[in-house]
């Protein structure tokens, strides 16, 4: 909870700090009034399918060519693992989506969770981010120049759902890593992405968003006993491309269930207004910040994601 | 009184003629065993017990759902499929398909369909077919309790031989 504990100081600095708030960068939509591309793909994520075998996290270690994990991937212990601030496992730069395991009061079964970028309409990260290093794609994907980032981690800070992960071990070129569904090697090309392809139980459906929405709600209508009624991501923050439905309360497999209905963009462009003071008084904080002094220069081997090499299937 | 008797009758016969049918279930041509291997890459195929599911399983439709002609299990089915009679499309692959995106699936339903709009692919028709039943009954659930994995597989999990090297830093392995 320190990331939440962490924007709100921030939030808070800006409207203390109002008298010397700069002028916060222009983003191309206006808030709350995108409703995402009309043909943009999403994933549908049923939660009361997935058996935490992990074979999506393999698929996306293997499609997105990731460096190899500490455990195999159908290692279970890594369920029991908890990280610091009681935290269950987060999506890292080194894997872009990780399963977990909840115990759901009253449950006679675990449920398992698959957490990857949600692919949000109005991406909180793309708004925070002051270099313009995001982009939401038409297909429905946000991706990231690696290029541009200058590793300043606003976008770590913004994401409703903690997502975007840092390089902390490269001292060189420190950038933001995160899934990328499957963009350039997949989605591009109508694809689905290659963690949906390989699940046993299809608990991801790919396809065009506003279909998906219609399949979650007639799932839910066809078994009121078995689902909440409730598809998260529908209405969450705008909307994510991927969302979810459940058997269990959503809280209970370790959602945020009190995000706003409307885009964080607002919150945002407080939080942006005062990232040029955060870097004055703070530098400390953004420990990439130094690199805005080479930007333009080459920062080395930045990941573009081109996979000229990419591993067939 | 006539009617509320003739009705009876009527009532009776319709069920003893399902009581045939789903008895004939059994009487029905079906394999003993099931190669079910059109998908093994990961995993090795698997020899599937078909006659013990058989005689396991009360009804056809519990797999089958409407194409066996034994009655449907699912309500919802029922709306359209009640009183069907054996299809000669029963097996899984007839379909399921193995590959849902491509051209000739991916207008799934067909034009001029408005249901089967949310049908799974192959590989997780059997899944969530085998584990869901498997999960109540207490039957086997770990993958390799159904198939050994392959080489490829290991290889693609970082496990067996492909096994990340014991490192100080994360305790226990395995
Ligand atoms: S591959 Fe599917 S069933 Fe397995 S852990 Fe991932 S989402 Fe769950
Ligand atoms: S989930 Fe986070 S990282 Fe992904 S698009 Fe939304 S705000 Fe950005
Ligand atoms: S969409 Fe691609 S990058 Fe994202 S979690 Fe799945 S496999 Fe990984």
């Amino acid at each position: 909870m320190s990331k939440i504990t962490r924007r709100k100081f921030l939030a808070g600095s800006a409207a203390g700090g109002a008298a010397m708030m700069l002028t916060p960068a222009k983003k191309a939509f206006a808030s709350g009034s995108f409703e995402g591309f009309p043909d943009g793909m999403g994933v549908l994520v049923d939660l009361t399918r997935c058996v935490g075998c992990r074979t999506c996290e393999a698929a996306c270690n293997k499609e997105q060519g990731l460096p190899a994990p500490d455990l195999p991937f159908d290692d279970y212990s890594v369920f029991d693992e908890i990280h610091h601030g009681n935290q269950k496992r987060r999506p890292t730069d080194r894997a872009y989506t990780v399963v977990n395991r909840y115990e759901p009061e009253g449950a006679d079964k675990p449920l398992y969770r698959k957490i990857q970028c949600n692919h949000c309409n109005e991406p909180a990260c793309l708004t925070s981010c002051f270099v313009n290093a995001y982009t939401k794609t038409p297909e429905g994907a946000v991706i990231y120049n690696s290029h541009v980032c200058v590793g300043c981690r606003n976008c770590m800070i913004a994401c409703p759902f903690h997502v975007p992960a840092y390089t902390y071990h490269s001292a060189i070129n420190p950038v933001i890593k995160k899934c990328i569904f499957c963009y350039y090697t997949r989605l591009k090309e109508g694809k689905p992405p290659a963690c949906v392809e390989s699940c046993p139980q299809q608990v991801m459906t790919f396809g065009k968003r506003k279909d998906l929405m219609k399949i979650a709600r007639e799932r839910i209508a066809k078994n009121p006993d078995k689902y909440i009624d409730h598809i998260y991501g529908e209405k969450e923050v705008g909307g994510t491309g991927w969302f979810y439905i459940s058997n269990a309360p959503f809280e209970e497999a370790g959602f945020d269930i009190h995000l706003p209905k409307k885009p964080i963009i607002d919150n945002v462009k407080d939080f942006l207004a005062i990232v040029p003071i955060v870097l004055t008084v703070w530098p400390a904080l953004f420990t990439g910040f130094h690199l805005l002094a080479t930007k333009g220069k080459s920062h080395g081997h930045g990941d573009d994601h081109s996979h000229d090499e990419q591993e067939g299937h | 009184m006539v009617n509320a008797g003739k009705q009876l009758i009527t009532g009776l016969g319709v069920l003893l003629l399902s009581l045939v049918l789903s008895v004939s279930c059994y009487a029905m041509d079906f394999p003993d065993e099931v190669e079910i291997d059109s998908l093994a890459n990961l995993y090795e195929g698997v020899v599937f017990d078909h006659a013990m599911h058989v005689d396991a399983t009360e009804n056809c439709a519990d797999c089958h759902h409407h194409t066996t002609g034994t009655g449907v299990s699912d309500e919802y089915c029922a709306k359209c499929h009640e009183g069907d009679v054996e299809m000669d499309t029963v097996s899984c692959q007839d379909c399921h398909s193995a590959d849902p995106l491509s051209p000739e699936n991916l207008h799934n339903p067909a034009p001029g369909y408005i249901y089967h709009d949310d049908k799974p692919n192959l590989k997780a028709a059997y899944h969530l077919k085998c584990l869901g039943c498997h999960n109540e009954v207490d039957g086997p659930t770990g993958c390799e309790d159904c198939h050994a994995k392959t080489e490829a597989g290991d290889k693609f999990y970082h496990s067996g031989e492909f096994a990340p090297a014991e490192d100080a830093s994360h305790g226990e392995h395995e």
